[in-house]
């Protein structure tokens, strides 16, 4: 019998962390079966339309013309609706880009501490501002000052979604922003200073490529959260199925289309399938959103 | 506007609720009915129809006060599709239940929806108050808002519009989950479809509200919704013949060419509780209600006849 005073673990204690692994590792391993599940059950639901007859994936993707509950002829065209996504996306982006990665340079290199955290504060309190108040905000305050401002003849457009998702983004942004430019060793702040750096060049010529990922992986969640956006966007784009000609055009969004009528869709229907379809759509789009920057990433790491 | 909610009521209805587990639990059918409890009547359905049914689930519970009308909007489609799952016992509809719709109830539920039609709307065509426009013939109509249609400025119809340099007509339409969009599409464009690129609104207020702020916009909602800062135009079935205004009279008499019926719907002939509460709409006092919201109630006689009479409902019509 082996009765050395070696220190003995409780049971309790090797039995509780091993059980503590398990949890951690399951919650890793979730994510995978969520995101395989989520997809799976949205394309069991979409699935059956394709091959319906009367439905043809040519007139799905590449046709504007949306008419799901026409009495004469159905057509299912998103062309229109992922243009209007894209578009939207890509001018909250000009926009949300600038801002945010200024933001986050500022924040992390040239005001005070105590300035920082104030801001910090605040930006945290925008990104925490429901999405349905955005909408009312680009419904009421928004539109009212595009209309003023510009003359459009209707405030809810294109601009107006942008702006909004703008702002909506924006939060995503710094805060993912700032943290890779602090990210970035000190030692490289140091070097650049003892050759003779002015605050700028360091910032342009060695934090920038340094923190390259990052605020890449920042742009990009930005630009899912605006493509995702379903509420703000369905209130603030005026909702009409056509391709923008200007800035002030109104427009309808693929998140917001799914979302205005999915409630009356009878399940089962073709029309139900092809929202879900148009969901998968959407899912693939982020996808190859992901999946690019992610090569484009990979590239960066090699060289 | 909070009432206090009375705690004894509660818990009775909690009790009762217990109790109609326990009397479902041993084979019987338990009904959301008891004596002591409150009834809770679930409505769903048109947005044309919500002001309305709000305003008859308030009237009703001083009328019966152990009844309670649970009252959301959504749209037709949306009223109905809950009334074929069975999710609620009353569903509003600015439209006709389509054959399909009625076959998929009694093929889900066993049971054959009941129509009842409590009351008329008037769909009326709103442009900004400014806009001199005297009146709007079905073609008109149908050139500015059908696919095909030709018509995108107000010069093309005539109409100078004061104060405005580009005058491209802002179409105003609906989401297509509502009753107004298949009416308007129905009687206004011959059932062609909307031509795309209209402002899709998701409710009956926001055309209106839309079209008071736009003074180049056109759009179509129900009369009750009339504000200040907009105008009916009053419509001509066709070119040459007279324009007709959307008047209670009007509707009556069938000469405004966009007048529809606002309809109940439940599965089967209803019973009890949601009986009585269609008898009591369909009377005096809930008739009035529908006055009152601007729409036009089911008889010219309606409003005066004898009160207290919730047996009286010639003008329901349960259809098989």
């Amino acid at each position: 019998m082996d009765t050395t005073a070696r220190p003995v673990r409780p049971r309790a204690a090797v039995l509780g962390e091993k059980a503590l692994e398990a949890v951690i590792r399951l919650s890793g391993v979730s994510a995978i079966v969520f995101v395989a599940a989520i997809f799976f059950f949205v394309l069991r639901e979409a699935a059956p339309v394709l091959f319906s007859e009367g439905f043809s994936l040519k007139q799905f993707l590449f046709s504007t013309e949306w008419y799901p509950t026409s009495a004469t002829n159905v057509r299912y065209g998103t062309f229109a609706l992922t243009v209007g996504t894209v578009s939207v996306t890509a001018l909250a982006m000009v926009l949300a880009v600038p801002f945010g990665l200024g933001a986050a340079i500022y924040l992390s290199e040239f005001c005070s501490p105590r300035v920082r955290e104030t801001l910090k504060v605040v930006i945290e309190l925008l990104s925490a501002i429901p999405s349905v108040v955005w909408g009312f905000v680009g419904l009421t305050v928004m539109s009212k000052l595009i209309v003023s401002s510009t003359g459009a003849p209707v405030g809810v457009n294109v601009l107006n979604g942008g702006i909004i998702l703008a702002l909506m983004s924006v939060p995503v942004i710094v805060s993912i922003g700032e943290d890779a430019l602090k990210a970035v060793p000190d030692s490289f702040r140091e070097a650049g200073v003892a050759l003779g750096a002015t605050r700028w060049q360091l910032v342009y010529r060695v934090l920038l490529p340094a923190a390259k990922n990052g605020l890449l992986a920042a742009v990009l969640l930005g630009v899912g959260r605006a493509v995702g956006e379903t509420m703000a966007v369905l209130m603030a784009t005026g909702h009409a199925v056509h391709i923008p000609g200007s800035l002030l055009d109104s427009v309808r969004t693929l998140t917001a289309n799914i979302a205005a009528e999915l409630g009356e869709a009878p399940s089962g229907s073709d029309h139900y399938r092809v929202l879900f379809l148009t969901g998968t759509l959407l899912f693939l789009i982020t996808l190859v959103v992901n999946l690019t920057a992610d090569f484009i990433v990979r590239g960066i790491r090699r060289k | 506007m909070t009432r206090p909610r009375p705690q004894a009521p509660f818990r009775l209805s909690a009790l009762a609720l217990a109790a109609a587990f326990a009397v479902s639990a041993c084979g019987g059918g338990g009904t959301k009915e008891t004596k002591a409890s409150r009834t809770v009547i679930q409505n769903k359905g048109s947005d044309t129809m919500v002001n309305v049914a709000q305003v008859w689930a308030e009237e009703y519970r001083k009328a019966a006060p152990g009844v309670e009308v649970e009252v959301s909007g959504g749209g037709s489609g949306v009223g109905i599709a809950a009334l074929i799952k069975g999710a609620v016992d009353v569903a509003n509809a600015s439209r006709d239940l389509k054959p399909s719709e009625a076959e998929q109830a009694t093929k889900n539920t066993g049971k054959t929806p009941a129509d009842f039609k409590v009351g008329y709307d008037a769909l009326a065509v709103y442009v900004h108050k400014d806009n001199p426009m005297a009146e709007i013939t079905l073609e008109q109509l149908t050139e500015l808002y059908a696919e095909g249609g030709k018509v995108t400025r107000w010069s093309e119809l005539g109409v100078t519009i004061p104060g405005v340099k580009d005058d491209t007509i802002v179409r105003v339409s609906r989401q297509s989950s509502s009753g107004t969009y298949e009416f308007f599409r129905e009687h206004a464009l011959g059932n062609r479809d909307f031509r795309l690129g209209s402002r899709d609104l998701n409710g009956s207020k926001e055309v209106v509200e839309l079209v008071g702020t736009t003074p180049t916009a056109i759009g179509y909602s129900g009369m009750g919704y009339a504000t200040a800062s907009v105008k009916m135009v009053p419509v001509a079935p066709k070119a040459g013949a007279p324009a007709v205004a959307p008047t209670i009279a009007a509707v009556h008499d069938k000469t405004y060419p966009l007048a529809r019926s606002l309809h109940l719907y439940t599965l089967g002939e209803p019973e009890g509780a949601v009986k009585a509460y269609i008898d009591w709409i369909l009377s005096p006092a809930g008739q009035r209600v529908v006055e009152d919201a601007g729409y036009v109630p089911v008889a010219a006689g309606a409003a005066e006849a004898p009160a207290e009479a919730p047996a009286a409902t010639e003008t329901a019509q349960p259809k098989p």
